[in-house]
């Protein structure tokens, strides 16, 4: 349900309050159009066809009307105001980042992405890895490799090119500040079911902030042309419970071996 | 005020009807708003197949997930050089060579104002494109940082960076010098009579147009000599590193880009404010609310650019201010599609070519402009930037919105330049096919964009794989299908033998009506006299 399936067409709910918003703001922008759209079209239509000439339509000779020009200049006033209130409440609250609990620093650079754990509940942890294109995907996507991008898979999911060697580990129900930036040229930051994506820029740190509310595996990639493998740099979020999050950054904070395993232990797929 | 024109006076000597002799001395020296007029449309219809087939490069390797057939650098150099040529080779020049032909002919004078500066404006694109074009045939191949050439990627590229920005510059000067040459024909040359607010909407806009290719060229020369001295020169424009802003770039570009793509679609909006009123054989509906909304829909272009810049983490304010101003564009926008609609409503409607691409453009325009609308809600945009729904919303503009509109006016005024009529029937099988193949291509990217596929990938997830090929199979057949095209204009120019009137339509009025098909070498060496109902729009007299 989280990750692109073919013949997706929509945006997804994603899995977060505010991604959940955005989707409905999208669908109430979608909306309008359509009923926009579906009163000009008809009327369009209606048009082609009532006033053919070959049907004997004789043309009229009126060209103005104040009163229907005020009309059609109020309507979109009317609907854009519909549509700027929740965009605006939306926006004010996915800017608030106050308050995380745990705080990710995002790195992007030519052409992986490096997470820095930098605090939990007010705690520095000391756990950063860099997260790259996993092997079998890179395989692949040679060109001329004759591998078929259809049997790339992590477990069920075809998972061809959103696959890492590393995912980003996140707490479930824990509201979570990322710090954005880049170290070599633009990238962006996008997981369509967090609802968002941020441009990761040398030079400059920005923020933003989600709150996972189901265990899973969420992929994404980067989103802001980045040179020669743009396509490569996919993203993946392991959210897990609470609890095992705890256990998992303890057992990174111990260096210990078996990371490996926990990570790809529990935790949903697909 | 055309009385007492020098330029009348001046070009005495060749006011008779003949050209000039041998083919090099008529195209290379010519300074005729004719032979220059078609200049730029033979270059631009060259350039729009030379992006074509970069496009279709692009959608080969598209075609399904892998990489089958390109590297992906080569890759990023097609949708880079895409672009460019597209914005650049194909659509400006198209409408610059259209307001060449039509604007002396619209409002009842010999020539463009300044002819040699004419000829220049012209002449320098060539030059540009082939400078442009050598950068794939050298070190590290052409640019492939996107059309919009941010910093730090673009200045990533080896040698392709200096000359591309170069070849950038020539096509400013190219478009301003055209600009200048438009204001000052339209400001000074009008037939007398013809007051501002009797022009025909195509001259309003190509006036509009002009102030802003002026306004916004120079912005964007700076821009990429600002990226050449951090390149070259060792300053930090851009350069974090060195105290610069890679966002400010993308301030300045913008600021250039926005205006830009108005200046792709306001002529385009005074060629369908042409054509329907001619085919619906009405008066188009609400003549000055729609100049109104035109110098409108100039005036907020000019400040809502940041909404190109959505995520790159401005202030709460300005994503505010950049969204509520981005909204306000689709009133105007909208009291353009209202009035184009009721101007067809209680005519009486023929749908020769011009009049179906000119429908067609309302209805996929609009479709653009409610993605547009979406796109300005900056929460839903931080979803759909930099994805295939923002390459579907654009191309829904300047594909169905610039180009249909150009190809209306070409079968518009195709029977006046050349004295002949186009194939009807081929002028159909053209708008449905493309009518047909654009839809197909253009709009699963909608859903590949809305279901997370990004913009300017080389490869993707076997999730995003059906409505690629569903949109290659579009392209494909949309690139062929403009072969027609130019079959239909070789046609009517060399082998139709069907004469055309002077009045060609029906239902048209107009300055450039009265003159005879093909129209004369000098189009009115003496001004017209404007008789009552010769003007397509009387709004103001009635
Ligand atoms: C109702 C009118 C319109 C609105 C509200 C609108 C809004 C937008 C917005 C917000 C974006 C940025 C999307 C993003 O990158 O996330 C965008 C992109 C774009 N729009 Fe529009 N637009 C409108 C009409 C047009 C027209 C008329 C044209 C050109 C003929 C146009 C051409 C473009 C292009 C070329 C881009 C993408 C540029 C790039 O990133 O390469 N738009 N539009
Ligand atoms: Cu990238
Ligand atoms: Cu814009």
């Amino acid at each position: 349900m989280a990750n692109p399936q073919p013949w997706d067409w929509n945006m997804p709910k994603g899995v977060s309050g505010i991604s959940q918003r955005v989707y409905d703001l999208h669908m109430l922008g979608f909306y309008v159009c359509l009923g926009i759209g579906a009163v000009v079209f008809t009327i369009m239509f209606i048009a082609m066809f009532r006033f053919r000439k070959s049907r004997g339509a004789v043309a009229e000779t009126w060209a103005h009307s104040t009163r229907l020009e005020t009309v059609w200049t109020i309507i979109p006033i009317l609907l854009l105001m519909m549509l700027a209130w929740p965009a605006t409440r939306l926006l004010i609250d996915m800017n608030d980042v106050g308050d995380a609990d745990l705080t990710v620093k995002v790195t992007g650079f030519q052409w992986r992405w490096h997470y820095d754990y930098v605090e939990y509940e007010k705690a520095n942890t000391g756990v950063a890895f860099i997260s790259s294109l996993a092997a079998e995907s890179n395989r692949v996507r040679q060109l001329g490799s004759g591998l078929d991008p259809h049997s790339v898979k992590d477990e069920d999911y075809a998972s061809y090119l959103l696959d890492v060697d590393n995912p980003l580990v996140l707490p479930v129900g824990v509201k979570i500040r990322f710090v954005i930036t880049a170290d070599d040229v633009n990238h962006a930051w996008w997981v369509p079911t967090l609802g968002w994506k941020q441009d990761a820029i040398p030079g400059i740190v920005n923020d933003a902030w989600t709150q996972i509310d189901e265990p899973g595996t969420y992929r994404g990639q980067c989103a802001e042309l980045c040179g020669r493998d743009h396509a490569f740099m996919p993203i993946v979020i392991r959210a897990l419970p609470k609890a095992e999050f705890e256990q998992w950054l303890a057992s990174r904070k111990a260096g210990a071996a078996s990371t490996a395993a926990l990570v790809t232990g529990p935790g949903h797929r697909g | 005020m055309a009385a007492v024109n020098p330029a009348i006076h001046q070009d005495t000597h060749d006011i008779h009807d003949h050209k000039p002799h041998g083919f090099l001395h008529r195209w290379l020296f010519t300074t005729n708003h004719k032979d220059i007029g078609t200049l730029y449309l033979v270059f631009s219809l060259a350039m729009f197949f030379v992006g074509g087939a970069f496009a279709m490069v692009i959608r080969a390797e598209l075609f399904q997930p892998g990489m089958q057939l390109v590297q992906p650098e080569f890759f990023n150099e097609m949708t880079s050089m895409h672009g460019l040529v597209m914005i650049f080779g194909a659509i400006m020049p198209a409408f610059v060579g259209l307001a060449n032909w039509m604007l002396p002919m619209m409002i009842g004078a010999p020539d463009m104002a300044l002819p040699r500066m004419n000829n220049w404006s012209f002449w320098i694109l060539p030059f540009a494109f082939l400078m442009l074009f050598s950068t794939m045939f050298m070190p590290g191949g052409g640019p492939q940082g996107g059309w919009t050439m941010y910093p730090p990627l673009a200045l990533q590229g080896g040698m392709n960076v200096a000359f591309s920005i170069f070849s950038i510059h020539m096509m400013g000067i190219s478009s301003i010098m055209g600009a200048i040459n438009i204001i000052a024909t339209i400001l000074n040359m009008r037939a007398p009579g013809m007051d501002l607010l009797r022009m025909p909407v195509f001259v309003w806009s190509w006036l509009i147009t002009a102030f802003l290719l002026i306004a916004v060229l120079p912005v964007l020369a700076g821009a990429v000599t600002m990226l050449l001295t951090d390149k070259y020169f060792g300053t930090s424009f851009f350069n974090a590193a060195g105290g610069g802003d890679p966002v400010m770039y993308q301030h300045i570009f913008w600021f250039f880009g926005h205006p830009e793509v108005y200046i792709m679609i306001l002529p385009a909006f005074g060629i369908v404010s042409e054509v329907i009123p001619t085919f619906s054989r009405k008066p188009l509906f609400g003549y000055q609310a729609m100049v109104y909304a035109l110098a409108c829909i100039a005036f907020l272009s000019f400040i809502v650019w940041a909404h190109h810049m959505f995520t790159v983490g401005m202030p709460l304010g300005g994503n505010l201010f950049f969204m509520y101003g981005t909204m306000l564009i689709a009133i105007p926008t909208g009291v353009k599609i209202f009035n184009w609609v009721t101007t067809m409503w209680g005519g009486s409607l023929t749908f020769e070519t011009p009049m179906l691409f000119a429908c067609a453009f309302v209805i996929l325009f609009s479709i653009g402009g409610f993605s547009g609308v979406s796109l300005a809600l900056v929460p839903a945009d931080f979803q759909y930037h930099d994805t295939f729904f923002v390459v579907a919303h654009f191309h829904y503009v300047l594909v169905t919105g610039a180009a249909f509109a150009i190809m209306a006016a070409v079968y518009y005024w195709l029977p006046k330049w050349s004295g002949h009529m186009y194939s009807e029937k081929w002028g159909k099988v053209h708008f449905w096919s493309s009518a047909i193949s654009v839809n197909l291509l253009f709009f699963p990217q909608h859903f590949l964009g809305l279901a997370g596929m990004p913009r300017r990938i080389a490869d993707y997830n076997v999730a995003f794989a059906e409505f690629n090929m569903i949109s290659s199979i579009g392209g494909f057949w949309f690139g062929l299908t403009q072969i027609i095209f130019v079959g239909v204009i070789v046609h009517c120019v060399f082998f139709s033998r069907v004469r055309a009137t002077g009045q060609v339509w029906e239902g048209s009025h107009g300055l450039e009506w009265t003159l005879p098909s093909p129209a004369p070498y000098h189009s009115f060496s003496e001004p017209p006299v404007i008789t009552a109902g010769m003007l397509a729009h009387g709004d103001v007299s009635r």
